[in-house]
């Protein structure tokens, strides 16, 4: 029976680990995302999970003592946000390459500078290429969800890698709303015992974990990541479709809202895909064909799927929530834009960029967009690429 | 759409504006609806003027901007009128609720021309009449919920004093005090 509750993204991750129960988590505050240690410390301290809360002083300790956790062979896992991650950056790499799978509540803001507390996706976008799986949520429901899936992913034996569990700064984290809740023995029961194959604490089987790689083997560590990564894909929809069977709740690489028969679609990433979808809606109802299509898994990037899904589209916004600064465009832009390149679809492709450092996105907002996009192919009115949606006049 | 009643709520930090509305949130759950109950930060300090914001619907709430044209504002500092637009958005078919001493036809005139209905509450007085001390949110709570009709009064009192049962576990002797308040913002309004 599933437990209709209330509660915040943040209140709703720390229920999840709760749940787990894992082995260690060491971690280190930071606004948003506070709260999660902050939950998680006070069920251990209410005896309601017996995790091991290491607190330390930087954001650098955290990750490193979930690394050194994970490599002894525990579960491990901790939390962060912007300026936080961008202290662990080293130690993202160094989880990925020594194939740790290790999961990581983040909850997103906005990196300096100007010092901003609220959200955008700067934090995690700059880590796309650290060689984590990266899941996004729309809400605190698939936030929650997420995380319950995040340890089978992380732990399959094709994959063994890291696992970043995304969620809005305060849009998400703070906001409470209803949610339904998976059983405790149910979500024990879907996790599993942890079993490492390989870990320091076997004193069995010896090993070291992140010696030096002299030029002859550092490319093989890196072409097995890629497998890793590349197999994460089929472990992903695997261990979704079991979750559907617990919970009822489908998920995949992405949601496609009202995309089937769409002329024009907004690809975005997060809260705001939520607010889309009643834009979508309202719009449908004066018979704009427009649709969405919002990306849970960026890494691994489903680029094939993404492409298959717009390739009858007429034109493509794809909103991005982080700007890369390169002049051109936001890192799902461009992803976005060479998948549909690749597979030889000729739409019009138009990238921009919303809600940086916490500027509200509105249902005028993807009304605008999906307006823009209807201009353009039909009276050919140029919108520009790049654009920013929502600055101060 | 316009099944979701929506609510801002104006106050200032430490005031207890966010927890109000949190709690609004969590009793319009109890009573079956799908609720959003989500602060707005600016710069984190005490004083400083915070919005909350409150959606209570019959359906499922996906909308997740800020709320620009609500149904119901709260102003919980009254100094707050002169500062910030309380009633920018504001449906003239809703109504707006000012924590004063002041009657609202004293407090139309700072509405920026507000053809609404207008209410005022002193929450200073009910809450020293009855708690001994200074907290707004639970008077406020109580007015938004009279004027609004979000939930029923009855409903709304056995809710809260369940809730209260709970958050006070520890204080049982402030939970009259605060029922009390409640009981008399509900005879006021």
């Amino acid at each position: 029976m599933a437990i209709r509750e209330r509660l915040s993204g943040n209140e709703a991750v720390s229920y999840a680990i709760k749940q787990i129960n894992p082995d260690v988590m060491p971690a280190f505050p930071i606004t948003p995302s506070t709260e999660i240690p902050q939950y998680v410390s006070t069920y251990i301290a209410n005896g309601e999970c017996d995790t091991e809360f290491i607190p330390v002083e930087s954001e650098h300790s955290s990750m490193s003592a979930t690394i050194g956790a994970s490599a002894a062979g525990a579960r491990a896992l901790t939390a962060t946000s912007s300026c936080g991650m961008a202290l662990m950056w080293e130690e993202l790499y160094v989880a990925a390459s020594n194939r740790l799978p290790i999961v990581l509540a983040l909850v997103n803001r906005a990196l300096s500078g100007p010092i901003n507390i609220n959200c955008d996706h700067s934090d995690s976008m700059g880590a796309r290429d650290s060689g984590w799986i990266q899941i996004y949520a729309e809400n605190n429901q698939e936030a929650y969800d997420n995380f319950v899936q995040a340890y089978r992913i992380a732990e399959h034996k094709n994959v063994h890698l890291p696992v970043m569990i995304c969620q809005d700064g305060f849009i998400t984290s703070h906001a409470v709303e209803n949610i339904e809740l998976l059983e405790d023995d149910v979500v024990k029961n879907f996790v599993g015992e942890y079993e490492p194959e390989n870990f320091l604490l076997n004193t069995e089987t010896p090993m070291a974990v992140g010696p030096y790689a002299v030029s002859n083997y550092y490319m093989e560590s890196k072409k097995a990541q890629s497998e890793a990564m590349n197999n994460a894909k089929q472990v992903i929809l695997d261990v979704a479709k079991e979750f559907a069977g617990i919970s009822g709740r489908e998920y995949g690489f992405f949601e496609e809202y009202r995309l089937e028969d769409a002329d024009y679609a907004i690809v975005m990433i997060g809260s705001a895909a939520g607010t889309t979808k009643d834009a979508i809606d309202k719009m449908r109802e004066e018979g704009k064909k427009v649709g969405l299509l919002k990306i849970r898994v960026f890494r691994p990037f489903p680029e094939k799927e993404i492409a298959e899904a717009l390739k009858n589209t007429k034109a493509v916004a794809i909103l991005d929530r982080a700007d890369s600064l390169n002049g051109h465009g936001g890192p799902l832009g461009s992803e976005v834009t060479a998948a549909l390149f690749n597979a030889k679809c000729t739409m019009d492709v138009r990238n921009y960029i919303y809600g940086l450092g916490g500027r509200d996105f509105r249902v005028e907002d993807a009304e605008e967009v999906f307006t823009e996009l209807e201009e353009l192919v039909t009276n050919g009115k140029e919108v520009g690429n790049y654009k920013y949606i929502g600055l101060r006049g | 759409m316009k099944d979701t009643v929506e609510i801002r709520w104006h106050g200032r930090g430490g005031q207890g504006a966010k927890t109000a509305a949190l709690l609004l949130a969590d009793v319009a759950f109890n009573t079956g609806k799908y609720v959003q109950g989500f602060p707005e930060y600016g710069p984190e300090r005490m004083g400083a003027p915070i919005t909350a914001y409150n959606r209570i619907s019959p359906n499922k709430i996906r909308v997740h901007s800020n709320i620009y044209d609500p149904d119901y504002v709260v102003v919980v500092d009254e100094t707050l009128l002169e500062s910030v637009d309380v009633t920018k958005g504001l449906n003239p078919d809703g109504a707006i609720v000012v924590n004063s001493a002041k009657t609202p036809d004293e407090i139309r005139p700072h509405l920026k021309g507000y053809t609404g209905k207008v209410y005022t509450i002193d929450a200073h007085r009910i809450s020293v009449a009855t708690l001994g001390k200074y907290f707004p949110n639970s008077p406020m709570l109580a007015a938004i919920v009279a004027i609004s009709g979000v939930i029923y009064r009855a409903t709304f009192l056995k809710e809260m004093e369940a809730s209260y049962k709970h958050k006070f576990a520890k204080k049982p002797e402030v939970i009259e005090g605060n029922m009390n308040a409640l009981k008399m913002v509900l005879q006021e309004l």
